[in-house]
């Protein structure tokens, strides 16, 4: 672990004052779950770390527009147990309990959430290149032990993925990043947020150096009776997702008004594909409607060595995941949402 | 029972025990839940330097520099320690090898050269005055190699394998010739079945990681704190290594967080922290990380085929077992893995070959149950694809073929209650129930599947000695140089000190985990029991003979002239057998003796030329049912049922959890354990807990332990057999059948993975 | 000038130098006590560094195993992830604080004996602190849900059923005891 500044913002405002003047060399802590995590490993090796835990963004409130706001430091466990967050975005709740560990979704916060770093094994291992933690160096991953990395939307330089669950129903959910910075505030929608690789894999999102996530927020959802998040994993818990699906439908009878559908685990970003989930638009919602949906998802994904299952094992788990959605929110079963009540 | 009479001088009848036998909580398990036990890591000694570890980024080649003097400017560090700087050791490989090396070969010298062995490999030590200061300068240390080139890919290498040329005490070779004609028996069979098994590395990732407290004395002697399931193999190490007198170094450990076999060898941190407090003249721990913990010994990736033959009424009739496992290039790490396959079942025609290809890793250790597991696994697989092909049920299969005498020794067994441990396990599981097709069993989305294997492990005795202190207040302290990993040992060896002396368990105490104890070995390879034990055992026979004789000088010979046969003793007290008011307590036969203390200790050998005659092994029967999400390739084991026929047991309760935990490994193994090594840079890539798994609390369910009662007059004075290994063998085959039995998929490469069954 | 308002450290970067320490406040199983530390020293190693608090254990110091539990407010957390210099003014819980002033174990601690939850113990203490807080969070329902939310402790010696056991014993001490 590197030698670094401790300071505690007693304000927003300071806060972002203090990570513009440490110039890039500055990290927000609040949960810490990640970042003391790779100070250790020195993959993070900032000079100035900034205390934002004693901020006042932790309140879980209505928004304006009959939505529900996310204080970007309200605990994970207190997002995901939060009873109208259960209630009206059951998605969410379930995505953020099937990640991590209670311990650290008590600490883990929504902000640091969506700013996560990926678990490449060569991002995490400093005795290697790796493009992403060092420009440039190179990205053994491509040929290496590769099988937590992604299949959609990756690069020549960088094939890692985003191992949030949480973003995963977000992005469904279509919410949206509120930030602020010295240029004001502004919001982010979620799409927007994250991004690909590309030749700038030490770039994994749209929020500038100096700028501070305030909260997030959830638009109203149609979706509370028919969404679903799918954990497919190598075991039963505390363990990143090979592949998940977050699966949101708004049912008239048996037919589809509108359909969502986030995945995670198999891109640098939680991966939504609109075209694949207008499919569904006007169609009832059967086994054989949901088929072209995942075949249109992963139309354009690339295995490598040791995933390329990820590419069958997603397909079948967008199928899964829209078939338990169909039934809907109340009969699905288990933390990693892939079975559902007989 | 006269017969064991006359061999131990005493029976082993287990209805008469006081506490043998009995459910009995450990006596340790106050101060681990509380916090009071202390680990290696933990003794706190003061002005203590902390030692971190910097490791090598690269898997051969040469280190050309190192930046040590820059890194020795930061606050605080007082030295940086690698192979220019560091005070040399025994020249000798012979002086490196500890009581469980191999040997011959070279034991690895952390610090010692500028070739690197291995990537992960110690390069340099940073001692500073805080923990934090020591990880922070081992973080600005720059490390510059000349890369040469590595072999770690054991499959691309296997055209380099050769037998083994070493020896290791405990490693039984592969027979040279085979057994009958296997090639022509194969020939001619009505059933056959060729497969090829692989498994990958596994690390045995004890929850401590390994540390060294290596405290300083004012007379330059040092005493030790240290994780290891050998105090005297470290102890001896050190001496030998350092050139240091026996009498100026002490190892204790009183607690180990687990070990599995990592800790029968001296670990790396031993020699760090005795180099940095011998040259520094200061009191040093060191401690591995946990990204350490995957850097100096693992169970050997192993690629076996195995070519079974059955006659058509189901006769096994031919066994071809060949294993091929890595090993380092300066080890040759010995383990029996084909030996199994020729006396598990009878066979007329058998043969059997083990290989080991040379790999730039670090030498492999055993870990849980070694070479059984792996030879097991494959054997006991593909016996379930034999069966099938017989189209006989696999227990059927089994008991047809059942071992009357171990035919690779061509002994009789000294006792084998597998049958009866098929039997009640299958009962239990409700066995009889299953279809013979794969693919028979489904619930909602999952397909079921019921799998079932049988395992073995070697019932060992070694040399161990025991102590016993009794003082005028009545109080029994025994003790000896073993460990408790977690094990029992503190527990089983108060009962049996108890049982045996006759003093009540709450006045006795058992001490382990000193080198400065008597005699004992390595904790590992499930002999403790046995060893020590037995050890504990007949000194307590002695103590009482001790005890007999001064009760003869008590005022008024309460005892009469009784011979020691004709009394009991209990309760620290000796009385007349069925005349209890005849008595003599053992504080008074200490003050008739004029003693306020009583101390005496004893050796126990192996009753070899008893021994010798027979097969003496542990047997298990394992079943296991499996849901596969049909889709999603998904796969938990819903229950598993294991029944042992593992000697007496001393204490149900421990021993109930042991064998639980071994079937948790044989899970982990079977479905989610896996060493990934990236071949192109040398080097394992998933070194955490996070990326390498291991199972948690929702992985595990329904576990449920049988013990089949034996009864063993060969074995050991105790008849127990051992129980630390014997849950584990088997399991992984129970599971991979099972998941054949619910999916019609062989998946013959181990971890079975979801993506290996969509 | 500080242009903070609240706590500042100096330090920073690869220097030869070493990071100034803060006092902070902390209260310790009930115990207020007053310490000097480093931004980069962690609560774990505070306690077992420092104050010889050294029943939370350090099994992979990076929040991968749940060996280094401790209750910060009454919420279990990983001890590892945790920098102490942000929990000043915070109450923490460790295994050396469950036992009664008298040494009476908890019913967590009592259960754990009883039902053989462990074998090297090296778990335990953030086994036993991680039951207390899942209880105290409210999710003790079923055993599934038992298993799930203990699923953030490791244990290598494979003791979960008997875990489950003891913290099913537990869970009903405390309910009859609330009854």
């Amino acid at each position: 672990m590197i030698n670094f500044s401790y300071s505690r913002a007693g304000s927003v405002a300071e806060a972002v004052g203090a990570k513009g003047k440490a110039d890039g060399a500055g990290r927000f802590i609040a949960g810490g779950t990640n970042l003391v995590d790779l100070l250790k490993e020195n993959v993070e090796r900032p000079c100035a770390v900034i205390d934002i835990s004693r901020l006042p963004l932790k309140t879980i409130e209505e928004a304006p527009d009959g939505g529900l706001r996310l204080g970007a430091l309200a605990t994970n466990a207190d997002t995901a147990y939060h009873p109208e967050v259960q209630r009206r975005y059951p998605a969410l709740s379930r995505a953020i309990l099937a990640g991590a560990s209670a311990q650290l979704r008590n600490m883990a916060t929504n902000g640091g959430n969506l700013l996560q770093r990926t678990r490449c094994y060569y991002f995490y291992d400093v005795a290697l290149p790796c493009n992403k933690r060092q420009p440039g160096s190179g990205c053994p991953a491509i040929k290496g032990q590769n099988r937590v990395c992604g299949v959609l939307g990756t690069s020549d330089d960088c094939i890692a993925t985003h191992p949030s669950d949480m973003c995963i129903a977000l992005a469904a959910l279509e919410a949206a990043v509120r930030v602020s910075g010295p240029r004001g505030e502004r919001t982010i929608p979620f799409a927007e947020f994250h991004t690909l690789p590309g030749h700038t894999p030490d770039i994994e999102n749209t929020l500038a150096p100096d700028e501070i996530i305030t909260a997030i927020d959830l638009p109203p959802s149609p979706y509370a009776g028919h969404s679903v998040y799918t954990k497919v994993r190598d075991r039963a818990s505390y363990a990143f997702a090979l592949v998940s699906v977050a699966a949101l439908l708004d049912l008239d009878g048996d037919t589809i008004k509108s359909a969502r559908v986030a995945l995670g685990g198999v891109a640098h970003k939680p991966w939504r594909l609109p075209e694949a989930e207008a499919l569904l638009t006007g169609k009832t919602a059967t086994k054989e409607n949901f088929l072209p949906v995942a075949q249109a998802l992963f139309a354009g994904a690339h295995g490598y060595e040791h995933n390329f299952f990820k590419i069958e094992l997603g397909k079948r788990a967008v199928v899964r995941a829209l078939q338990l959605a169909a039934r809907g929110t109340a009969a699905i079963k288990g933390v990693n949402g892939q079975t559902a009540d007989a | 029972m006269s017969v064991l009479k006359s061999i131990f001088g005493q029976d082993v009848d287990t209805t008469s025990s006081t506490y043998l036998g009995k459910p009995t909580s450990r006596v340790d398990g106050p101060a681990k839940v509380t916090g009071g036990a202390k680990y290696a890591a933990e003794f706190n000694v003061p002005n203590l330097l902390y030692g971190y570890i910097v490791s090598s980024g690269a898997a051969r080649g040469t280190i050309r520099s190192i930046n040590a003097a820059e890194v020795e400017q930061v606050s605080g560090v007082v030295k940086v320690f690698t192979h220019d700087n560091a005070p040399k050791t025994a020249y000798l490989d012979r002086s490196h090898r500890d009581q469980i090396a191999p040997d011959s070969g070279s034991p690895f010298r952390p610090l010692y050269q500028a070739e690197l062995e291995y990537s992960f490999q110690p390069v340099a030590l940073v001692v500073a005055d805080s923990f934090e200061a020591a990880r922070y300068a081992a973080s600005l240390v720059k490390v510059e190699y000349d890369l040469k080139p590595h072999e770690t890919d054991l499959r691309a290498n296997l055209g380099k394998a050769h037998p083994p040329t070493d020896t290791r005490a405990g490693y039984v070779s592969a027979p040279k010739k085979p057994r009958g004609t296997p090639d022509e028996a194969y020939a001619a069979a009505a059933h056959k079945v060729e497969a090829e098994y692989s498994q990958p590395i596994e690390f045995h990732l004890p929850m401590e990681s390994y540390a060294s407290t290596a405290a300083y004395g004012e007379d330059g002697k040092l005493t030790i704190y240290q994780k290891t399931q050998g105090v005297q193999n470290c102890q001896e190490y050190v001496c030998s290594v350092f050139g240091l007198s026996s009498g100026d170094v002490q190892v204790i450990s009183p607690y180990m967080g687990g070990g599995f076999g990592s800790g029968l060898r001296p670990t790396y941190d031993i020699y760090l922290s005795v180099l940095a407090a011998t040259a520094l003249k200061r009191s040093v721990r060191v401690s591995m990380t946990r990204q350490q913990m995957f850097s100096f010994s693992h169970r050997p990736e192993a690629i076996q085929h195995l070519k079974l033959a059955a006659r058509e009424d189901g006769m096994l009739d031919s066994v071809t077992h060949t294993a091929i496992e890595e090993t380092s290039q300066n080890e040759e790490y010995l383990e029996t893995v084909v030996n199994w396959s020729g006396l598990m079942y009878n066979c007329p025609n058998v043969r059997l070959d083990h290989q080991l290809v040379n790999l730039d890793l670090a030498s492999p250790a055993d870990m849980r149950a070694p070479g059984a597991v792996t030879g097991l696994y494959a054997y006991e697989c593909a016996v379930d694809e034999l069966a099938y092909q017989a189209k006989m049920d696999p227990l059927a299969f089994r008991e047809k073929n059942y071992a009357e005498k171990d035919q690779n020794a061509d002994k009789i067994f000294s006792s084998k209650e597998l049958r009866e441990a098929y039997r009640q396990a299958a009962a239990r599981f409700g066995w009889k129930d299953r279809p013979l097709e794969p693919r028979s069993m489904k619930k909602g989305s999952d397909l079921i599947g019921w799998g079932m294997a049988s395992g073995s492990w070697e019932a060992m005795q070694g040399k161990a000695a025991a102590k016993l202190v009794l003082t005028a207040d009545g109080k029994l302290l025994a003790s000896s140089a073993t460990s408790d990993i977690g094990t029992g040992t503190y527990t089983v060896m108060t009962m049996i000190a108890a049982e045996f002396s006759g003093v009540a368990i709450e006045d006795v105490t058992f001490q382990l985990g000193d080198s400065s104890m008597v005699y004992s070995p390595v904790e590992g390879g499930s002999w403790t029991v046995s060893s020590v034990g037995s050890a504990v055992k007949t000194v307590c026979g002695e103590l009482r003979a001790r005890l007999f004789k001064l009760a003869g000088k008590v005022d008024g010979a309460p005892l009469g002239d009784a011979t020691i046969e004709d009394l009991t003793f209990a309760n620290g007290a000796m009385h007349v057998t069925g005349n209890p008011v005849r008595n003599v307590t053992y504080t008074e036969a200490l003050r008739a003796g004029k003693l306020d203390r009583l101390e005496l200790d004893t050796t126990e050998l192996p009753q070899l030329a008893k021994q010798a005659t027979h097969a003496l092994y542990s047997h298990s029967s394992v079943f296991a049912e499996v849901s596969v999400d049909e889709d999603l390739g998904t796969i938990h084991v819903n229950r598993v049922v294991s029944a042992i026929a593992g000697g007496r047991i001393l204490n149900p309760k421990t021993a109930r959890s042991q064998i639980m935990g071994a079937i948790v490994w044989g899970i982990s193994m079977a479905l989610e354990e896996e060493g990934m090594l990236d071949d192109h840079v040398g080097r394992f890539m998933n070194h955490n807990y996070a990326e390498y798994h291991i199972p948690v609390a929702a992985d595990i369910h329904d576990i449920e332990v049988i013990f089949v009662p034996e009864h063993d007059e060969v074995v050991n004075p105790l008849g127990a057999k051992g129980l630390g290994e014997i849950g584990m063998v088997g399991v992984a085959a129970a599971v991979t059948n099972a998941v054949w039995h619910a999916t019609g998929k062989r998946v013959r490469s181990l971890p079975v993975t979801l993506d290996k069954l969509l | 000038m500080n242009a903070f308002s609240e706590l500042d450290v100096a330090g920073g970067g690869t220097t030869t130098a070493l990071p100034g320490k803060s006092a902070v406040t902390l209260t310790i199983n009930g115990k207020e006590t007053r310490l000097e530390v480093a931004p980069w020293t962690t609560l774990l190693d505070l306690l077992r560094e420092y104050l010889d608090l050294t029943g939370t254990k350090k099994g992979c110091d990076h929040g991968q195993c749940g060996s280094c539990t401790v209750l910060v407010d009454g919420k279990r957390v990983n001890s590892c992830l945790t920098l102490a210099i942000m929990k000043d003014g915070c109450e923490i819980t460790t295994i050396e604080g469950l036992a009664g002033p008298d040494g009476a174990l908890h019913p967590m601690q009592q259960a754990f004996v009883d039902c053989d939850a462990f074998q090297c113990g090296y778990c335990t203490p953030g086994q036993i602190c991680s039951a207390v807080g899942m209880i105290r969070e409210g999710h003790a329902h079923s055993d599934d849900e038992i298993r799930e939310q203990m699923s953030g402790n490791l244990c290598r010696c494979g003791a979960y059923p008997n875990i489950l056991d003891a913290i099913k014993q537990a869970y009903a001490a405390t309910e009859k005891q609330a009854a």
